[in-house]
């Protein structure tokens, strides 16, 4: 059964469209991602969610009871903010107990509770400290346990590491997923940082100028992503435009500038003009001509070194440039070429995607 | 601030300026008074003189300042109508500051304009126009008269009779409120505006009423507002003699009054020296007490 239930719901601002018509539905004890560029709504959404804002149409359930209109402080769920909003003027303590004390749990048991939620997220030896003498990743600590301390259905988190680096996001990645297993209740978070969304949730919404593009999980959404949106969105594409010139049972039959006429799975009819999407790091690059999948031959134009990996920029003799990824798996590899090279790029034609332009 | 201290030069050439008028038009002044405290009048040919004064060093300018019942019972009155006004200043302007602070930045610089724009009019021309909305055919007696006949209330219980609202410590209180409430506002709405809204979001999320986020984390974050406002006004309010002078008569004297009556009236300055100070300290009192609160509050302001 869902834990949140958003139908058909309109988020209308003065001469803007926030949220348009957006239906999800979220499961107890699910890791729920909606992720985003800035301003495609998605911050909307979750105020919904938590009630600063009210929809224009539609209706919100949490929990099978229509929330659409209630007040925020009557709603089974807490928020963590972007700036996490910890009071300055309480103790690391006081903040945690808040939420409590203000609901009317006796002091003895707001302290005890408080206390525990503290070390949850292992600030038990800061309780006495005020909001100022903590860091970043602290503080984001405090209000989660605020938060947590409630017992809500739903904990939404509203970007929750974009104030933290790089190496610390990492762990709170880590920490928040260790909690969410740890309470079972249902989180949703709002994000632009795809890797957040990819490497947390159960399953992401995508979003983009107010209306939800896809809703699957992690791997689904990568691999077959439902519309050049979301290709583009979630990590690196390759997008070729080409003209669908037939159909049948193992797929279509397409005329592509780079690689003449090729055939690649896909269930569906489609015609006219589409996008063909592979990704760069199902490209395989070799001086050679491979012999078999779908190939291109080109002049390496850009070579990226990650470390990890190298990001090359290819220029086919026809046709936009392509883009590969290489593991570099061996000390080696990265003498395996040079700028201005001549290469075949292959790939699988399972590994092509079919998308609307 | 650094930089101050390598060009000690370019620190003296903008600080001078101020030092020496503050040197010369407040602290020397202040210094005269001082001594003037502790003076008496002068004796000329066996006869006080009305005019000239002679610095004795005698402290009995506060002694008869202290032990007169009437002067501390002045001071006290003017401390509790200052402390009635300020009390009143911020009950008003707190929800106005609030709303300006959260209106529309177009509608903003309207609203702080509307604040302060009885700046514009000079003090005393403002507190005349108050004895013509207070006195017994002002506007306040001329709209309650209006109403009290509309509602028919003159056949059940005779002619109305006209409030009189002049020359009591209400109308004082009235007058100050009036006068001092920008000084009210504008502090307030300056803190207010700063106040992060998440943090009233977090409190309602959190599952705490309007009343509670606004007792508990509104009203704290905006204390050193509050404690500024406060003092803007009780301090002025304590000093004041126009308002008194014009709306209260002779039925409600301010310490601020009797301390103009020494300078002019009496021609007694070393008294009214004397009373000044002994006001200084009060409000000295007053500020000490405000470092206090706000160290207390643990935010700096």
């Amino acid at each position: 059964m869902s834990i949140i239930s958003i139908r058909n719901v309109t988020k209308k601002f003065v001469g803007i469209t926030a949220v348009d018509n957006a239906n999800i539905e979220i499961s107890a004890n699910e890791f729920f991602a909606v992720l985003g560029p800035s301003g495609c709504g998605k911050t909307t959404l979750l105020r919904m969610l938590a009630g600063f804002e009210t929809p224009t149409k539609g209706e919100i359930l949490i929990d099978g009871v229509d929330v659409s209109t209630m007040a925020p402080n009557k709603r089974p769920v807490n928020m963590v903010f972007q700036s996490y909003a910890v009071f300055p003027h309480m103790t690391v303590l006081a903040n945690v107990g808040y939420g409590l004390k203000v609901t009317g749990v006796p002091a003895a048991e707001t302290r005890r509770r408080a206390e525990e939620a503290l070390e949850m997220v292992q600030l038990a030896h800061l309780g006495e400290r005020k909001p100022d003498q903590l860091s970043g990743g602290q503080r984001q600590r405090v209000a989660l346990a605020r938060a947590l301390v409630k017992r809500p259905k739903v904990l939404l988190l509203d970007e929750p590491m974009s104030a933290l680096d790089a190496k610390l996001r990492e762990q709170m990645q880590l920490e928040l997923t260790r909690l969410q297993e740890e309470v079972g209740i249902t989180f949703v978070i709002v994000t632009h940082d795809q890797d957040e969304a990819l490497s947390m949730a159960d399953r992401i919404a995508v979003m983009q100028s107010g209306r939800v593009e896809q809703i699957a999980t992690p791997e689904l959404l990568y691999e077959s992503p439902n519309s050049r949106f979301v290709a583009d969105f979630i990590g690196k594409v390759n997008l070729l435009d080409a003209q669908v010139t037939g159909a049948s049972d193992h797929g279509v039959t397409v005329d592509v500038a780079h690689l003449g006429k090729v055939t690649v799975p896909h269930s569906g009819g489609v015609q006219g003009m589409v996008s063909l999407a592979v990704r760069p790091e199902k490209i395989r690059m070799t001086v050679g001509r491979p012999d078999s999948g779908l190939a291109v031959q080109g002049r390496i134009v850009d070579w990226a070194y990650y470390g990890d990996t190298s990001h090359i920029h290819v220029q086919p003799a026809n046709g936009p440039p392509m883009s590969v990824t290489v593991q570099n798996d061996t000390r080696s590899t990265i003498e395996s070429g040079e700028v201005g090279d001549q290469v075949w790029l292959s790939w699988q034609a399972d590994d092509t995607l079919v998308l609307d332009r | 601030m650094e930089s101050f201290r390598k060009n000690q030069g370019v620190f003296w050439i903008l600080a001078g300026p101020g030092s020496l008028w503050l040197l010369f038009f407040f602290l020397v002044p202040l210094g005269i008074v001082w001594i003037l405290s502790f003076g008496e009048k002068a004796v000329i040919d066996g006869k006080v003189s009305i005019t000239e004064t002679e610095i004795t060093w005698t402290l009995a300018n506060y002694v008869r300042a202290l032990a007169d019942p009437v002067y501390l019972v002045i001071m006290w009155k003017s401390a509790w109508i200052s402390a009635l006004a300020t009390t009143l200043c911020l009950i008003i302007a707190y929800p106005v500051a609030f709303v300006i602070a959260f209106a529309s930045p177009r509608w903003r610089p309207w609203l702080l304009l509307a604040v302060i724009l009885p700046f514009w009019i000079n003090l005393l021309i403002r507190t005349y126009a108050l004895i013509a909305v207070f006195r017994i055919r002002g506007y306040v007696n001329f709209t309650l008269e209006w109403t009290y006949d509309s509602l028919w209330l003159d056949r059940l219980f005779g002619p109305f009779e006209p409030l009189e609202l002049l020359y009591n410590d209400f109308a004082v209180v009235a007058g100050l409120v009036y006068v001092f409430m920008p000084f009210m506002v504008l502090p307030l709405f300056a803190s207010i505006e700063r106040l992060d809204r998440s943090m009233l979001e977090a409190s309602l999320d959190l599952g705490a009423s309007q009343m509670a986020t606004f007792l508990r984390v509104t009203v704290p974050l905006t204390m050193p507002g509050i404690i500024s406002g406060v003092i803007l006004v009780f301090i002025p309010c304590l000093g004041s003699f126009l308002t008194a002078d014009l709306l209260g008569g002779t039925n409600a004297t301010m310490i601020g009054n009797v301390i103009e009556r020494q300078f002019k009236a009496a021609n007694d300055w070393p008294f009214g020296a004397a009373l000044s100070f002994l006001l200084m300290y009060v409000t000295f009192g007053a500020l000490a007490l405000r470092a206090l609160l706000s160290r207390d509050a643990g935010m700096r302001t």
